[in-house]
This record gives structure tokens, C-alpha cells and sequence, in this order.
């Protein structure tokens, strides 16, 4: 997409350092306290402007979580998220802020949900959906209020007739497009796309890709691209973080990724993807079991017990995370930094 | 398309669809769900049936278990020959017979499929106890052959376990292990994998090519993954709107589409979009059961179609000397055009 900054700006629009969320577990009469499922477990990343940052995992990897814990649609653990909406003006420490003083942000970070069917409320018209932010945030009076949000429809590639109609009488994509609709109506900076078009059917989540591409360009916007579809991911993004059991393992350019992958996880991700063209069969990189429970991950490297190359030491230590490139970092043991 | 008419190529199918109609009566009057398809299953291939949601693709495969629920659905023509015994004609005492025994499907969900309340080993132990007359003993050991065929490690436990307990991938392969337990010879796998990570999604594929290669057994796959269907079937047909508009080999297929929705759907394929350029799409939205356009189904979508589409209904035809490959288009010459702006 476009040409923005492949490497992490000085200045990015949204840096997370360290994020974590654990999800307290408690057991017996007593409700005991026995253990944290550590959904998101240090995670580092920076989203520039005008950017995709996707998160790519399997399920359970902790990238829905990361992306919900940054909108504070979730209470952060621990780590910051600093803000900065103009690379000359200063920053803002989103998990320092309370409720209150979060609102007037909430109206630049939006998210897109995955499930169209029932991120919308079934009662209310397309039209209500949309312009209740407008509504809630104050931002234009009442006559205004209908033409803003029938152009919004009309944006998304809905008719502006679709304001009187309610959810059900929308197929799958044209209830994406609300979502879209919605997220864009108070004309955010950065906006979380949480599985945005993985429900939907390949003819028409081409439809939604491109559109969701035309709003970056037209509107400079920054997208959070959390999915699990690897093709989709390598069209969309600037650069892709894959995540493994709460943490980041590899973290390049699109390109870089694809064409280089280094951490034996993401090489077994990649290979795992079929191919649509049949005279690519079988060229897998074998992965055995499954993601291993996050309430107990596994000592050292959390990919070690599936790892075809783990060796000793991927079963004591956790990896640092190391620079293998300009813009290609890799969280593995066996991997020689550079530089 | 015709009765019979792929009847002279190849040898002995083991499952034809011939001409098959599954309506459903709904709030809008009938729902042409499946409208005329016909296809064949070799024995020992794979068949792929592609399409997006509500292109009837699953509803043919209930048709073959006879597990349509009717009303609201029913039959309204065509034959479904399981080496050569009309299957729409047989009554439910030998469709019972026949499901889990000769024919056996694995479902998308299998947390919906599988019952829990029972173990995985009951649930594989009642199949077998039917089918085959085995006693407790036998069927509980034949219960944890099974479970360590389809690869799941310590099957002497797990066989005592529910399905609650199992990671998803786990369950699809008890689902795999239940529905091989009585050797079919036809698998029907809806969506088998769609629900699972890419990874467990390619254990699994591997699972299914590893026992079908061991136990010469075909394969009816049904999904919307191109992906999938390249790396499994060797025939496909895709399906769009209640028919079949093309059918052929896999290579064919994705090498040499020739119908204007084929086409359009890999055109759609983030996979072979280079970043950056436009992804192609097809216009509009799949039209309502209820609704059908008249003629061809696909023409208001479609970027060739003309008069002639909207009154005439195109049959398959063959686009190969050998007959092998059809497609369902008044433009086939003209949709070659589309293929190499690609």
C-alpha cells in the first residue's frame, strides 16, 4: 500500500512498549486466586503514520487482546501506549489517562469488529448506528446529523437509502461496511481492524480489502490489521508482527517476512498457508501439536516444544529479541543478530 | 444439464448426482437451493465443490446423506446413484444403513457435531457397535485404534474424555476418527478445516490424503478455501447460485478457468495480488435463493453478460477436446479475455 515509512518512525502516531494484559484465573468456594492466563505478555510495537501494522497468529496467540488492550477496551496489565496524533506536538500516555480524560481520544482510535452480525445492535437502523457516535460526541447538531451520516454510507458503497434499514436486512459485507461507517464517523487517526474480513466470502472481502485501502489513502489512516489469514495480511500491510503465545516472535517488513522468514514458527505459519494453485502441493514445513495453554507456558522459547530446531538452551531461556535487519527483527535463539 | 452427461467418459463412479433439485419452501415462496447439478465421484479421487456462502454446495451433500430436513426442503427431480442404487428413492431404514457405514461425513464445527454429554469413545463405540455388530470390548478397543490412526497422542485416555476437553483440532480428528471408524468408501468433509489455525488446518488436510491413500476411500470435499481445494482435490466443480457453472481437473481448473465467476473468484485472491494494486473484484453482491435472475445466474455480476444471458439458461459444455472440462457460459470465446488481463 502507498509508501509510508517501512521502519519504525522516531515519531510513530501510536507506540506500545511492553504491553501486557493477564486475565486473572480463580478456582474453589473461595474463589482463590491460582494463576493469570498472560493473554498479552510484553508486547512491543510502533504503528506509523498512515501505516498497516498487521498482527498475525493462530488462535489464542493474544492478538485480538493486544489490539482491545490498547483502545483500553480492556484494562492494560502493564506497558504504556503513547499517543502522539502530530509529529510535532506531544505525546500521550493513553494507559495514564482515566475514563474521562480518554473520551476526547476515543473519538481518533476506532475498531472494526470481526462479526458483523453481532457487533451491530439488531434494533436499531443503519442510520442510528452510524451517527449515535456523532450523537454521544456532540460533534454536529441534529440537521447536520442526517447528511453526514448518509454520506458516510454512500463512502462505504452503501445506498443512502440503507439509513431506514435495520442489520438483518443487510447481506455479511454491506453489515462490514456499517462497521466501517461507524468506525470512520468521527474521523479517527488509527483505527484497530480486528479480523475485519475474515468472515466474509472471498468475492466480497476483495470488495471490503479495497475499500478499506482507498480510506487509508483518502483519510492518512493508520490500521491495527489483526488477522489470521496470511494472504490477506501480506496485501495489506507495511509490516507484520507474528505473534506466538502472548508475545511477538518476528516482526519485518511485508516483504521481508514472505520472502525471508527466520523464526521457525513463522516458517511453519508460512508453509502451513494452501497455496491456490495446485502445482504447489506439499512443500510444508511439518508443525506438530498444539499452542500450548498461556496460564502455563512452557519455560524458555514458548514455540520450543513444537520447534523442529529447538535445541537446549530454547527450553531454559526465553529469546531476546534480536535485529536481523534493517527492518527485521526475530525473537529466536538460533538466529545471529547482525550488526 | 442433462441427465447422464458425463455417463460415457471414465470408468464406474461411485457417487453420480444426476440433474439433483433441492428446493426449500421459505417465507418468499421456494428457494431453489440446489437447481439441477450433476457431478461424479471416482472411486479413490478427491472432488472439490467450491463456492462462497449459499451457493448450495453444502445443501448437495446433505442431499446425499439424506439429511436435508424436510419440510421445509424436498426433492424436486434428479437421482443421486451410490454405485448405481438411487439414493433418493431408498427409504430411511437403509439410509441409515448406509450413513456411517458406506458414506460418513465430517462437519465444520465440531463442537456442534460432536454430543456432549458422551466421551469420544462412546460416541466412536456406538458406530461401529451398529454398523458392525462388535460387542463393548471390541468396539471400545477398535475406538482407540481409531483415535491413534487419526493421531492423537495417548488415545487410552483421551478415548475417556469429552469432546469439552479436547483442543479444537483434537475434536476434528475424534470427528475424523468417528466418521472412519466403519471404513467408507465416501467421505463428505464440509468446511472440514475452516474453524482451525492454519497449522492444525494442514495436520488435518494431511490426515484425510494419508487415510484416503491407505484406505482407497473418495473424497467429497465441500468448501470456500481455493487454497484447500488446489492442495487436495484432483476434480472440482464450483458452484455458484444453485448450479454448477464449470467443472474439471484441478490443474485445469486453476490453470485455465474459462467461466466469467471462476475467474472473478481468483481475480479476488489477495494470494495473487501483487501489494499495492487493486484487487479485482466481482461486482455486487450472490443474489437471494428466492430471487434468482432469470437465465444465467451470475449475469447481473457479470462483466460479459449480454441479452442472450438474461433469456436462455447455459448448459455445461464441454471447453476441452476431451469433454473433461465444462463450463456453463454463452461467452466462453469472450471470457478468455478476462482470463489473460490477469
Amino acid at each position: 500500500m502507498s509508501t509510508p515509512p517501512v521502519a519504525a518512525e522516531a515519531t510513530p502516531l501510536i507506540r506500545v512498549t511492553d504491553l501486557r494484559k493477564y486475565f486473572p484465573v480463580h478456582k474453589g468456594v473461595f474463589s482463590r486466586h491460582v494463576g493469570d492466563v498472560k493473554a498479552v505478555d510484553g508486547v512491543s510495537f510502533d504503528v506509523g503514520r498512515c501505516e498497516t501494522l498487521s498482527l498475525v497468529g493462530e488462535s489464542g496467540c493474544g492478538k485480538t487482546t493486544a489490539g482491545r488492550t490498547l483502545l483500553r477496551l480492556l484494562e492494560p496489565t502493564g506497558g504504556r501506549a503513547t499517543y502522539r496524533p502530530d509529529p510535532d506536538s506531544g505525546a500521550t500516555e493513553l494507559f495514564e489517562l482515566s475514563r474521562r480524560e480518554l473520551r476526547p481520544y476515543r473519538r481518533q482510535l476506532q475498531i472494526i469488529f470481526q462479526d458483523p452480525y453481532s457487533s451491530l445492535n439488531p434494533r436499531k437502523t443503519a442510520g442510528n448506528i452510524v451517527g449515535e457516535a456523532l450523537r454521544v460526541h456532540g460533534v454536529v447538531n441534529k440537521e447536520e446529523l442526517e447528511d453526514r451520516v448518509a454520506q458516510l454510507l454512500v463512502r462505504v458503497g452503501l445506498r443512502a437509502d440503507a439509513f431506514n434499514r435495520f442489520p438483518h436486512e443487510f447481506s455479511g459485507g454491506q453489515r462490514q461496511r456499517i462497521g466501517i461507517a461507524r468506525a470512520l464517523a468521527l474521523e479517527p487517526r488509527f483505527i484497530v481492524c480486528d479480523e475485519a474480513v475474515s468472515a466474509l466470502d472471498v468475492s466480497i472481502q476483495a470488495q471490503v480489502i479495497n475499500l478499506l485501502r482507498d480510506l487509508q489513502l483518502e483519510r492518512r489512516l493508520s490500521y491495527l490489521f489483526i488477522a489470521h489469514d496470511l494472504s490477506v495480511v501480506k496485501y495489506l500491510s507495511d509490516r507484520i508482527a507474528v505473534m506466538y503465545l502472548g508475545r511477538i516472535v518476528e516482526l519485518a517488513t511485508s516483504a521481508e517476512l514472505f520472502e525471508n522468514p527466520r523464526h521457525p514458527y513463522t516458517q511453519a505459519l508460512l508453509s502451513a498457508v494452501p497455496h491456490p494453485d495446485p502445482s504447489r502441493r506439499g512443500q510444508r514445513v511439518p508443525l506438530t501439536g498444539d499452542v500450548p495453554s498461556p496460564m502455563n507456558p512452557p519455560k524458555g522459547c514458548h514455540f520450543a516444544p513444537r520447534c523442529p530446531v529447538a535445541e537446549k538452551r530454547c527450553h531454559e531461556e526465553y529469546p531476546e529479541v534480536r535485529r536481523v535487519g534493517e527492518t527485521h527483527e526475530v525473537a529466536c535463539h538460533l538466529v545471529e543478530p547482525v550488526g | 444439464m442433462g441427465d447422464g452427461q458425463h455417463k460415457e467418459t471414465q470408468g464406474e463412479a461411485l457417487l453420480e448426482v444426476l440433474g439433483l433439485k433441492t428446493y426449500f419452501h421459505g417465507d418468499e415462496g421456494i428457494a431453489q437451493a440446489v437447481d439441477g447439478v450433476t457431478y461424479r465421484v471416482l472411486p479413490g479421487e478427491t472432488l472439490g465443490i467450491v463456492g462462497e456462502s449459499g451457493c448450495g454446495k453444502s445443501v448437495t451433500a446433505l442431499s446425499v446423506l439424506g439429511l436435508v430436513p424436510m419440510p421445509p426442503g424436498f426433492h424436486a427431480g434428479g437421482r443421486i446413484l451410490f454405485r448405481g442404487e438411487d439414493l433418493l428413492q431408498a427409504g430411511e431404514a437403509r439410509m441409515r444403513e448406509i450413513r456411517g457405514n458406506d458414506i460418513s461425513m465430517i462437519f465444520q464445527e465440531p463442537m456442534t457435531a460432536l454430543n456432549p454429554v458422551f466421551t469420544v469413545g462412546n460416541q466412536i463405540m456406538e458406530t461401529v457397535m451398529l454398523h458392525q455388530g462388535l460387542d463393548k470390548e471390541a468396539a471400545r478397543q477398535h475406538a482407540i485404534a481409531m483415535l491413534e490412526k487419526v493421531g492423537i497422542p495417548s488415545p487410552e485416555q483421551r478415548v475417556d474424555e469429552y469432546p469439552h476437553q479436547l483442543s479444537g483440532g483434537m475434536r476434528q480428528r475424534v470427528m475424523i476418527a468417528m466418521a472412519m471408524a466403519c471404513s467408507p468408501s465416501l467421505l463428505i468433509a464440509d468446511e472440514p478445516t475452516t474453524a482451525l489455525d492454519v497449522t492444525i488446518q494442514a495436520q488435518v488436510l494431511d490426515l484425510i490424503g494419508e487415510l484416503q491413500e491407505r484406505e482407497g476411500m473418495s473424497v467429497l470435499l465441500i468448501t470456500h478455501d481455493l487454497g484447500v481445494v488446489a492442495q487436495t482435490a484432483d476434480h472440482v466443480a464450483v458452484m455458484y447460485a444453485g448450479k454448477v457453472v464449470e467443472y474439471g481437473t484441478v490443474e485445469a481448473i486453476f490453470k485455465e478457468p474459462r467461466h466469467p465467476y471462476t475467474i472473478g473468484l481468483f481475480h479476488s485472491l489477495p494470494d495473487l495480488a501483487a501489494p499495492g494494486e487493486r484487487l479485482a473484484t466481482i461486482e455486487g453482491i450472490v443474489p437471494s435463493a428466492f430471487h434468482f435472475p432469470s437465465g444465467c445466474r451470475f449475469r447481473t455480476r457479470c462483466p460479459l453478460a449480454g441479452e442472450r444471458c438474461a433469456q436462455e439458461v447455459p448448459e455445461l459444455e464441454a471447453v476441452t477436446e476431451d469433454g473433461e472440462h465444462t463450463a456453463a457460459c454463452h461467452f466462453l470465446e469472450e471470457a478468455r479475455a478476462l482470463q489473460v488481463e490477469s
